[in-house]
């Protein structure tokens, strides 16, 4: 296919504004969605801070594939297991990332996984343990460019 | 969609040890928030689960939300005791399920 100069430009134009759009479009989640979903996961509890610890990169330059890891304290056994873990991403569209769920077989509750961050906001792990107990830890990621739509 | 799951895990492990997975597969994860050239959105398709179970016990499992990167890769741990087959599963929003299996050998 051959374009001349004028329909070259015209494309690329329009291509940059296609980019544009798409990252003004996405609803951003709220606040409240987030807490909503830290209550819901909590069951009532107040998380505590403490045995969780979440790594994430300071900045992350392509918010398309942000790796996230958890590391939760626990015996792995008895009462002391820590059964699930949720990540949310407070200003993606939708908050949810992912949630992992441990069994005494996991022999630890240690878990990675790569995620999307359309901006720079915080990123939020939730731990609960098999006691009913739930802890929390909070990062702030930089993001250089967004990974949702565009 | 979806193809070529990769897993990597240890041959061979002591009784009792804690070991790490590391599994990828292939899929777009499209995220139902794009738009195509014409501003339609793209509708979600994404893997919706993915479990680790040896020997028929789970070891370990997630669910996963539109969150997920584009090739879902996914490092976690389990506790081995006997030798024995891990199996590894993946939901996809479609229907369609994606397994693999391998063995280790516990001595």
């Amino acid at each position: 296919m051959n374009f001349t100069r004028r329909e070259m430009l015209a494309l690329s134009a329009g291509a940059a504004g296609a980019v544009a759009f798409g990252f003004s479009t996405p609803a951003f989640a709220s606040a409240e969605q987030t807490e909503k979903a830290i209550a819901d996961f909590a069951g009532g509890k107040t998380p505590e801070t403490g045995k969780i610890i979440l790594t994430t990169p300071e900045i992350a330059e392509n918010g398309n594939t942000v790796p996230v890891s958890v590391e939760v304290e626990s015996a792995m056994s008895g009462d002391d297991l820590c059964e699930s873990v949720m990540i949310l991403a407070d200003g993606n569209p939708n908050p949810d990332v992912c949630t992992f769920h441990f069994t005494e077989m996991s022999g630890s509750a240690v878990a990675t996984t790569r995620m999307r961050l359309a901006k720079t906001q915080n990123v939020i792990a939730v731990a609960k343990m098999k006691d009913g107990s739930v802890f929390m830890d909070k990062k702030e990621v930089k993001v250089t460019i967004g990974g949702c739509g565009g | 969609m979806a193809s070529k799951p990769r897993i990597k895990l240890p041959k061979k492990a002591a009784a009792g040890e804690v070991i790490t997975i590391k599994t990828l597969i292939s899929h777009e994860m499209e995220s139902g928030q794009r738009k195509d050239k014409e501003g339609n959105t793209i509708p979600r398709q994404i893997i919706n689960k993915f479990t680790c179970a040896f020997e028929g016990a789970t070891v370990f499992e997630c669910d996963l939300d539109p969150a997920i990167s584009a090739n879902p890769f996914f490092e976690f741990t389990a506790k081995v005791d006997k030798s024995g087959t891990f199996k590894f599963t993946w939901v996809d929003d479609d229907g369609s399920v994606y397994e693999t299996e391998q063995a280790i050998e516990v001595a």
